[in-house]
């Protein structure tokens, strides 16, 4: 089955925003009710990795009854190979402190947070001259917010929203049971949206060009466009602005060396495509019609022919057994056992057929991991270990 | 009054005393003192009114928040997949090479720590590494030389 979906670029997040105000208070002007709906109908899902439908999330979050709620921007980036976050920061920021603010009139919260991580404090001098000239002109319009940043400490598992909550908590940044959802007891058990920076910079997007601006790049159920950091064996590693839905084939085709032998499609959490697989796998959410659709925070690693594959594996099992947070069984020693286990496979202290036993693991903790960590190590482990198996034994 | 106890006190003055206020409380003990010795958590725990238990499992948990004394440089090369492809490991026998010291150990004069850490979010630049909160990126040994010998002459 052959995807005939071309790659497609968009160029909207980084596009000049001098026009921020008009923005903000266009938006404004409009009821949450509108907005809300604008989001719904523009079919934006969270760009973080895991797809959240945004506009459910801002509607969850505002039908809460309490008078003290919260914003929050996600910028622990952390996901190997993604590093788009920083450079929206960097770039545009104030469209993302504007959409921080539409949200907070939509859901009724006078502060958002961004939650730094620790790697990026040079990031703070810029961003907080930002924040000042925004709070500034919020003041002017009479607009009741203000924005705080908090800084990470090195920490991968800080991305899981609500490890990030704990975290902002002065806790140890450990993820909480759900339900409770954060949209209705996040900080400080009070209603809270937390989206991914890129998320937000879309819904700027989508407040000044209406929905179906966005809802007409993609393709069904992956509407809009994304920023891809593409990294590894490519003659041209950056981010790209690039719409949902290409085929994987058209993405090696532009990015590729000439020689790629697979891509890691989501970071480590994500999932290993293999060259016989390029042209049935498309980039984008689940429940598309046709071939396999992969969900992505953006990070498009690419390997050739040059890597083994088991050095990558070992890669982000090391990864993961140093990021795991450590507070639930199957995740703590689930990645140990990962990382030692291939490893004597690899010295052949164990035989082959180890491999089985060790994929009946990531299945285990497919099932039983608390979050997302423990549980997506199964995507990386099973599409290497599947696909490249010979090369985990000799 | 012991100035480790009154950074501590400082810094609960500017950020408050609650809980959620532990993690900026840390990082600002961190960034004078480069490293939370286990006298600075207890007098976090005292001054916030907190078991030293609960400091410590925060402080602990947190990679860039060290317990261990440091140097004056922090030295963090990444080492998470791009930049291992991309050349890191001839980067680090670069730095251990010119220090003289292994990851994990601090010069004999406390100039430079030497660690590796996990993603830095520079894998179109990789090899990447950061100085304290400086990055650097598209290392090379010779380049890591210079940017080292530049530390030194500070």
């Amino acid at each position: 089955m052959t995807i005939s979906y071309q790659l497609k670029r968009a160029d909207f997040i980084f596009k000049n925003e001098n026009d921020w105000e008009d923005v903000l208070n266009k938006s404004i002007s409009c009821s949450a009710t509108e907005l809300i709906n604008e989001l719904i109908s523009s079919e934006l899902k969270g760009r973080g990795g895991a797809g959240f439908p945004t506009g459910l999330k801002w509607k969850l979050a505002a039908e809460v009854d309490e008078p003290t709620k919260y914003v929050i921007c996600n910028a622990d980036e952390g996901e190997p190979g993604t590093f788009k976050d920083r450079e929206i920061l960097t770039m545009v920021p104030f469209k993302v402190l504007t959409a921080m603010a539409v949200c907070g009139y939509v859901i009724g919260a006078k502060d958002g947070y961004i939650y730094l991580r620790g790697e990026y404090l040079f990031l703070l001098p810029e961003l907080n001259k930002a924040i000042r000239e925004f709070e500034y002109y919020c003041d002017e319009i009479k607009l009741d917010f203000r924005i705080h940043i908090f800084m990470g400490s090195g920490a991968y598992i800080c991305g899981e929203e609500t490890a990030l909550i704990e975290s902002m908590e002065g806790k140890r940044g450990e993820p909480r049971n759900k339900p409770p959802f954060p949209s209705n007891s996040g900080y400080m058990n009070k209603p809270t949206v937390i989206n991914n920076v890129e998320t937000l910079a879309h819904t700027y997007t989508i407040f000044k060009y209406g929905a179906k601006r966005f809802y007409d790049l993609g393709v069904q159920y992956s509407r809009g466009s994304k920023l891809f950091s593409v990294s590894g064996d490519t003659p041209k590693p950056g981010i790209y602005e690039l719409e949902l839905g290409m085929s994987l084939a058209d993405f090696v085709e532009e990015f590729g060396d000439g020689d790629t032998k697979a891509v890691q499609v989501g970071g480590a959490s994500g999932f290993l495509v293999p060259r016989k697989r390029f042209a049935e796998t498309a980039i984008g959410f689940q429940g598309k019609l046709t071939g396999i659709s992969l969900p992505t925070g953006g990070s498009m690693m690419l390997f050739n022919s040059s890597r083994s594959m088991f050095n990558v594996l070992d890669n982000y099992l090391e990864f993961f057994r140093e990021e795991s947070c450590g507070q639930c069984t199957p995740c703590r020693v689930g990645c140990q056992q990962l990382l030692m286990g291939i490893k004597a496979v690899k010295r052949g202290e164990k035989n082959a057929r180890y491999l089985d036993k060790l994929l009946r693991l990531t299945e285990t903790m497919k099932l039983t991991a608390k979050c997302g960590l423990g549980q997506s190590v199964a995507n990386s482990f099973s599409s290497i270990v599947e696909n490249f198996r010979e090369e985990m034994i000799y | 009054m012991n100035p480790v106890s009154e950074l501590i006190k400082n810094l609960a003055d500017q950020h408050g005393r609650e809980r959620h206020n532990l993690l900026p409380i840390l990082q600002g003990v961190v960034e004078q003192e480069k490293y939370l010795s286990e006298f600075s958590m207890i007098e976090i725990a005292r001054e916030l009114g907190l078991p030293a238990s609960e400091v410590y499992g925060t402080a602990t948990f947190y990679s860039f928040l060290e317990h261990k004394k440091m140097g004056k440089y922090i030295i963090r090369i990444c080492k998470t997949i791009t930049c291992s492809m991309k050349g890191k490991n001839q980067v680090l026998l670069a730095i251990e090479d010119m220090l003289k010291i292994s990851v994990g150990e601090t010069t004999s004069d406390g100039t430079f720590s030497l660690l590796q850490t996990n993603c830095l979010g520079f894998c179109h630049k990789a090899p990447a590494m950061l100085v304290n909160n400086e990055v650097f990126t598209d290392l090379t040994p010779e380049k890591v030389r210079e940017i080292l010998s530049s530390y030194l002459k500070k």
